[in-house]
């Protein structure tokens, strides 16, 4: 009968290693209890591995641990980490003791020995600390004592089975020589990897001149586990393995939070400016201003008051400043109040990879909020072809889970056509915003253009803006299109300036007009007026006239009766009906 | 002969591992042929004081530690092969 409880497929407990990318890969590290075989060649990193699982476990996990140091003294990996900032010094006086168990090299064999007398010392040691987790450094040192493959075959399984039996969880670094990928054939030990429940194999190639970096899980008992080959680097901050974004994974926090570009006429191309946390990539031929793009970017976060970095992989950091001075981006202050750092990356070399954690930990190191990096396009120089997308892609994903707003620019090859487009890395696909500035050469002079490509998430113009760099700093124009063809600089000037000219002249011409019809009104008024006059005088002339008729009339009728009256022909009455 | 000096021996053992107690067999013996009545054997076992082992670096059982007179020499194994053990100890002019 099957009960749940019992599943066959046991999943392991897992150690943390405390190494960024290997608990991702694993699931949560080394399997608890049991052996884990660390293979690498010579400088591979096998003991700053060991070293880190070690100072993780005594200080993360409470689980105190031992060094069993065959190649090196103790005093000298110790003095070696000193440079991550471990503190071991703090930890060797309780929770890790480093046992020395180099051979002496003036040793003299004769007849048969084992190892049983080093692991009943060790396991006196574990008991008195309490230790939980072992490093055995370099095995190999040890194995190279015994006399035949029987001998060491029977070692190390004296050893595996002590390892089980005391509970510990155990990492054995060993080394293997050239090629680590065909080693378990050709190693005397190979099977080691066979008993051991974890084995991980490190190896360092060299790649067109440049040191790469790999880690591969070959195998991890009773789990799953990622399969495929990890960069990985060491840093400042000891053993960072670069994986991309693990399944499952919390997705970072989106906002509709704007931030300025830096450029005002830009932010209201892009309906508000960048999202917070967005990638922005800005492509363009050598001088096409995107240095001074992504300074006024780096100007305006500053303003705001957020921590900004600004990595440079062309020039220094104080030819920059003096460089974005000239066109009014004022960054000094910004650098002397610490809100800003200028990175000059032009002297780190390496793998993208070694480039990228040196970038992620000056980020953290500065709590940066806003990162430029110019030109990203850095990262595939030679001999990092093959990874370097690889390194964008992480690092877009990076910026985006910490919430930081990325912008890039990029160098696209002069002979690239735009529209074949793209950067070397593939970046273009994966940045959120993308604006492409080029050169426009006309009627003899070279002006620049800028035009946002793709923009997620937002509405935005698809208007070519000729950009103006002046001492004033950046600044968006209008084109002209003229028959068909894109006007910029002078010849955008020149028609400006005639539409300027044309627009007086009309405004001219119409003052006039009104001038003139001002007079003609005036001329009308006043005739109105003197008519109007003319008018009433004319009315009082006519009632004069009407007026005098009339008493004429009556002075002639009354003169008529008067007359007849001073005759006195006729009585009044009698006189009238005769006179009929 | 008495004027010669005394060999002191600090022999490390794992309990009663067959190996271990080889060597302390292959001592004896030895010392009994070539050095009698000056030597001095001490038996150190791992198991119970382990932090001797671990002051002294002493990785493999069993592992034979000459202290005197110098130089200091360390022996591993069983001691079974008697002319390497006497050439490590500068005993070679004894062997017949």
């Amino acid at each position: 009968m099957f009960s749940l409880s019992k599943s066959p497929q046991r999943v392991f407990k897992k150690a943390p290693t405390g190494i960024v990318g290997f608990d991702e890969m694993t699931g949560g590290g080394l399997p608890q209890g049991r052996a884990t075989l660390l293979e690498g060649g010579p400088g591979s990193g096998k003991t700053v591995f060991a070293l880190r699982f070690l100072v993780h476990g005594a200080r993360a996990c409470k689980e105190p641990g031992i060094f069993v140091a065959f190649e090196e003294t103790s005093e000298r990996i110790a003095a070696n980490a000193e440079s991550f900032g471990w503190n071991l010094a703090e930890l060797r006086r309780k929770q890790l003791f480093f046992i020395d168990a180099q051979p002496s090299p003036d040793l003299v064999q004769s007849g048969e020995f084992d190892i049983g007398g080093m692991l009943a010392t060790i396991g006196a040691k574990a008991k008195e600390i309490g230790a939980r987790r072992i490093v055995f450094d370099a095995l190999d040192i040890v194995l190279a004592l015994l006399p035949d493959a029987a001998t060491k075959r029977r070692e190390v399984y004296r050893l595996h089975n002590w390892l089980l039996e005391q509970k510990f969880t155990a990492l054995i670094t060993a080394k293997v020589g050239g090629d680590a990928d065909n080693s378990h054939t050709t190693q005397p030990y190979g099977f080691m990897q066979f008993m051991v429940d974890c084995a991980v194999v490190l190896n360092h190639r060299i790649m067109h001149g440049v040191s790469q970096r790999n880690l591969r899980i070959q195998k991890f008992r009773g789990a799953a586990f990622d399969e495929n080959e990890s960069p990985f680097v060491i840093g400042p901050g000891g053993f960072d393995v670069a994986i991309a974004r693990t399944l499952g994974r919390v997705d970072a926090k989106v906002t509709n939070e704007r931030v300025t570009s830096g450029v005002k006429r830009l932010d209201t191309m892009l309906g508000g400016g960048y999202y917070r946390g967005a990638s922005v990539l800005i492509t363009g031929f050598p001088g096409t201003a995107k240095t001074t793009m992504s300074g006024a970017f780096a100007e305006a976060a500053c303003k705001r008051g957020e921590r900004t970095m600004f990595v440079s992989f062309d020039s220094d950091g104080k030819e920059i400043i003096r460089n974005l001075a000239s066109v009014g981006i004022q960054l000094e202050r910004f650098v002397k109040s610490g809100i800003l750092r200028m990175v000059s990356a032009r002297t780190i070399t390496g793998s993208a990879e070694t480039l990228l954690v040196r970038i992620k930990s000056l980020t953290k190191e500065h709590k940066a909020r806003c990162l430029v990096i110019d030109p990203v396009s850095t990262l595939s120089k030679s001999g990092n072809e093959l990874t370097a997308h690889g390194v964008a892609e992480r690092l877009i994903d990076w910026s985006k889970a910490d919430g930081i707003t990325l912008v890039c620019t990029s160098l696209l090859d002069e002979m690239a056509s735009q529209m074949t487009g793209g950067t070397p890395l593939q970046i273009s696909t994966l940045a959120d915003t993308w604006i492409h500035l080029n050169y426009l050469v006309q009627a003899g002079e070279r002006n620049r253009g800028m035009s946002i490509i793709k923009s997620r998430g937002t509405a935005h113009s698809n208007q070519v803006r000729e950009l103006i760099l002046s001492d004033a700093g950046v600044t968006l124009a209008d084109i002209y299109t003229a028959g068909g063809e894109v006007l910029m600089g002078t010849l955008r000037w020149e028609k400006e300036s005639a539409e300027r000219v044309a627009k007086e002249v009309a405004e001219v011409a119409g003052k006039l007009k009104r001038v003139s019809l001002d007079a003609e009104e005036a001329v009308l008024e006043v005739r109105a007026k003197s008519l109007q006059t003319e008018l009433v005088a004319k009315k009082v002339e006519k009632t004069l006239l009407t007026r005098t008729t009339e008493s004429r009339e009556r002075e002639l009728t009354t003169g008529r009766t008067r007359l007849r009256e001073l005759r006195g022909g006729d009585a009044k009455s009698g006189r009238e009906e005769r006179h009929q | 002969m008495n004027r010669r000096p005394v060999f002191k021996f600090r022999l490390f053992v794992a309990d009663h591992a067959t190996n271990s107690l080889q060597a302390v067999a292959n001592l004896k013996t030895l010392c009994a042929q070539y050095l009698p009545e000056r030597h001095e054997i001490e038996i150190v076992d791992v198991h119970r004081t382990p932090e001797r082992a671990l002051s002294e670096g002493v990785l493999m059982t069993p592992t034979l530690i000459k202290t005197s007179p110098s130089p200091v020499r360390k022996i591993v194994g069983t001691l079974s092969q008697t002319r390497t053990v006497l050439q490590a100890l500068g005993l070679e002019s004894q062997v017949a």
